[in-house]
């Protein structure tokens, strides 16, 4: 059993957990991952590491409430226990030493880009990042990127905060104002990062994306993680979950993220009693 | 007088129809009487031919002597003194080529029921007596135990009943390894596998959870943590693919993810969390126990056509002939000699599976005759699902995180087969890691056989 040291909420539809994971937070790298399973009975949903802390032993994990499980995730407290968090798994992300990067993450793909960027910047590697989000109130963690970039830079749907539109207006107004970058790190939903590897692939910036198929293990045993990349197939779990975007076929990944939408739903409509978000 | 039926004692089992819809058990067991009557069929050879067949020597002849009398218990404590797993073996062996297949009453015949006495000893302690826990002295030696698959068990049970302290370290959140995520409920319950491994607990193992070797820690890490030695038992859990068209198409399924999904986390009740996908109409493509089991579970989850696609005959199958014969009784289609070349997809989900025929050729290099593709024989079967069960192999999550550990190119542990030492100090393996996918008796008898290697290795030093 798994201690919540902490919890916070960040906006409306994602909150933050600090967890007593000592076998994770002692070799974790940012990119990785965990698997947890909130109860007895629950199934095994993967999150990424947001930050850790080695001294504590403890493993940030930053969740957007979506389905049945993130849901009864949200109803556990401050000193309420996990029934399983195993890690880390996956490769860390592929972090070098470039001249300048920009990090772009959409909602709650914000979170695992903050461990990327601070370890690029520690590496002295000039960091800007470009945060989007529904409105205003779904822009998570700015004040925790604004402590160390370079440049930071936001777009909401309904010009709440930053400019009016999506991330990809806004990197094509800064590759147009003749921003240069070495690479671009684009987490966040599928039809995001497929949008800003068009962008990124005309331009000729290497761009590295982190995948978020359906995932069970975690460790390379059911396949059912499997994505192509540069026409191979690859199991997201072991291999990544961050791939060079250039080779990704998102429309497989798309197709194969949507295969249990209504198991899904139905699962969720049975309801776990005391939901809220619902 | 010893009883003379050429034919086993029949057991009892579900009907066919009735048991392919439900998630019960499908072989009830003996009573009493019949397991006394099946005892009798034993001829007590002076020899003792069954138990060259049996890879963790259990005393078959002497352990049936007990039976025949009445006396259960005392067969129970025979048993175990070899086998810590005889409910699990009883049930899931494949006795045909194990210790039946060796049994002289089989000349002319049916063998003794060794695997179903077994069970019957094993379900009947469960049931009427109360394990006690053993005081065993502590060594104070730590050892550690990769994965709680039947070879980690088994190691860890034979170490800690010369009292080391073992600890096992489990990826997954439960143990068993695949008696837990793998062979359904409805051949193997999973209470029982739970119970079998609260024994080993029992004697004081320390099994934690959630932790991946390889990745959590490491090997190295283990011995400056200041184990003595290590087994590795974790299995060969990489699910192969056949790298056809159409292979990533919503519908697809690894049997380990289909049969992980259902037994694993239950998707077989209707409120559990986790999703399943079956459809009308399923093919699964393979031949052994794991095709048996997607197969079969495929049918208990409402799907109307079930096919196995094999590409040899049925002489080649490699499953167990029980489960073979169950997968007929419960309405299981068998396509064989017929390979997949092709999946065809509409809107990203399965549509059909293209097919091809073969024909038996030349042995090859494995003694069974190759299968060869008849030109233009192409067909296609419409399905909504298709289940890949072609094998698997050893993940390699460890070979890439251990220097020193030499493995085969396919990714299997190589050892010394004797002692099951790896080609790193102190570090021992076993099970299907090392042989590739085999079954629950040879893991568990190379668990026992590190176990005793690492006992006089520790003990001459
Ligand atoms: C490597 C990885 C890292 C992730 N990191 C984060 C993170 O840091 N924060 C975050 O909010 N989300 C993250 N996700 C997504 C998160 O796992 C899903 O949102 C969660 O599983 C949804 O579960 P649910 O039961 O609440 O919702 P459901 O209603 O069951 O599912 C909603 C959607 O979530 C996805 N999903 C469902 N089950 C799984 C599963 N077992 N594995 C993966 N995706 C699934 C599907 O796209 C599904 O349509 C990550 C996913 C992966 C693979
Ligand atoms: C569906 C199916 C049906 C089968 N039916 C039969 C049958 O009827 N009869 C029979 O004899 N055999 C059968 N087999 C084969 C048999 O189950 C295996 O040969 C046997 O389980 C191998 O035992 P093992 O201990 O080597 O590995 P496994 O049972 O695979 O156990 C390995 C364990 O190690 C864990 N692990 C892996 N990597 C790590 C790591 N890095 N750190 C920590 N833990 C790790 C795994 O999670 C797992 O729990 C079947 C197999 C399958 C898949
Ligand atoms: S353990 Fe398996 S092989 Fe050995 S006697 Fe029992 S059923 Fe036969
Ligand atoms: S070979 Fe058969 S008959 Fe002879 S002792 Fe063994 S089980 Fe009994
Ligand atoms: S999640 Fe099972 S193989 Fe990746
Ligand atoms: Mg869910």
């Amino acid at each position: 059993m798994y201690r919540i040291i902490k919890k916070e909420i960040l906006n409306p539809d994602v909150e933050l957990m600090v967890v007593h994971a000592p076998y994770v937070a002692r070799k974790c790298e940012p990119g990785q991952f965990i698997i947890l399973r909130v109860d007895e009975d629950g199934e095994r949903i993967p999150l990424t590491i947001a930050d850790y802390d080695r001294k504590k032993e403890t493993v940030t994990i930053i969740y957007q409430v979506v389905g049945y499980s993130t849901k009864k995730l949200s109803n556990k407290n401050e000193g309420d226990f996990i029934n399983d968090f195993v890690g880390p798994l996956g490769q860390p992300a592929p972090i070098h030493k470039v001249k300048r990067v920009l990090g772009i993450g959409g909602g709650v793909g914000i979170a695992p880009l903050y461990p990327q960027m601070k370890k690029m910047k520690d590496l002295g590697v000039q960091v800007d990042v470009l945060l989007g989000g529904r409105t205003n109130k779904h822009i998570i963690m700015e004040n925790m990127f604004e402590e160390f970039v370079d440049n930071i830079y936001y777009a909401t749907n309904d010009g709440s905060k930053g400019i009016k539109g999506f991330v990809t207006d806004k990197l094509l107004e800064l590759l147009e104002n003749g921003e240069k970058y070495d690479l671009v790190v684009a987490i966040g939903p599928l039809v995001m990062m497929k949008a800003i590897v068009n962008i990124t692939k005309e331009n000729n910036i290497k761009t590295n994306v982190s995948l978020n198929p359906i995932m069970i293990d975690g460790t390379g045993m059911c396949g059912g993680c499997r994505v192509t990349v540069g026409g191979e197939t690859k199991f997201a779990c072991v291999d990544g979950p961050d791939f060079d975007g250039f080779l990704v076929d998102f429309d497989e990944c798309m197709q194969r993220q949507s295969m249990y939408k209504e198991e899904e739903e139905h699962i969720c409509r049975i309801g776990i009693g005391d939901g809220n978000n619902a | 007088m010893p009883n003379l039926s050429k034919v086993k004692t029949p057991i009892r089992e579900q009907e066919p129809d009735i048991r392919n819809k439900n998630f019960e058990e499908v072989v009830l067991g003996y009573t009493e009487e019949e397991a006394i009557e099946e005892a009798g069929r034993c001829l007590q050879c002076k020899h003792k031919p069954c138990m060259n067949g049996c890879p963790v020597n259990v005393p078959i002849p002497e352990f049936i002597n007990q039976v025949s009398k009445g006396n259960f218990e005392e067969a129970y404590k025979v048993i175990t003194r070899e086998n810590v797993l005889p409910a699990i073996c009883g049930r899931v062996c494949p006795q045909e080529n194990q210790c039946e297949g060796k049994c002289v009453r089989g000349k002319a015949g049916e063998p003794v029921a060794i695997g179903r006495l077994e069970r019957f000893v094993a379900d009947w302690h469960m049931n009427n007596i109360k394990n006690k826990k053993e005081d065993i002295e502590s060594n104070n030696i730590k050892i550690a135990v990769v994965g709680a698959g039947p070879a980690g068990l088994t190691c860890a049970f034979e170490l800690a009943k010369r009292g080391y302290k073992v600890t096992l370290f489990e990826a997954l959140h439960t143990p068993g390894g695949v008696l837990s995520y793998g062979i359904p409920e409805f051949r193997l319950p999973k209470s029982l596998v739970r119970n079998e491994i609260k024994k080993i607990e029992d004697l004081g193992v320390e099994l934690i959870t959630n932790v991946i070797v390889g990745k959590s820690i490491t090997i190295d890490e283990l011995f400056e943590e200041g184990y003595m030695g290590v087994f590795v038992g974790s299995g060969a859990g990489l699910p192969k693919f056949m790298k056809i068209e159409g292979e990533n198409l919503n519908g697809v399924y690894s049997a380990n993810e289909f049969l992980t999904r259902v037994n694993l986390m239950k998707a077989y009740k209707k409120d559990s969390s986790t999703p399943v996908k079956v459809g009308k109409k399923v093919a699964v493509v393979g031949g052994g126990n794991v095709a048996m089991d997607a197969a079969r579970t495929a049918k208990r989850l409402g799907a109307q056509e079930v096919y196995i696609v094999y590409r040899r005959s049925e002489e080649e199958l490699p499953a167990r002939v029980e489960e073979v014969h169950h997968a007929k009784e419960e309405g299981i289609i068998f396509k064989l000699l017929n390979n997949p070349v092709k999946i065809n997809g509409k809107d990203g989900w399965v549509e059909s599976m293209e097919c091809i025929k073969m024909e038996l050729g030349e042995p090859d290099s494995s003694g069974r005759r190759r299968p060869v593709a008849i030109k233009e024989s192409n067909f296609k079967l419409d399905l909504d699902t298709v289940i890949m069960a072609i094998g698997q192999t050893p993940n390699p999550l460890i070979r890439q995180t251990t220097p020193g550990l030499k493995t085969e190119n396919w990714g299997g542990i190589i050892v010394d087969e004797d002692t099951m030492k790896t080609t790193k100090d102190d570090v021992y393996a076993g099970g299907d890691v090392v042989t590739g996918a085999a079954t629950v008796i040879l893991a568990m008898g190379a668990g026992k056989k590190a176990a005793k290697a690492i006992d006089e290795h520790l003990k001459n030093n």
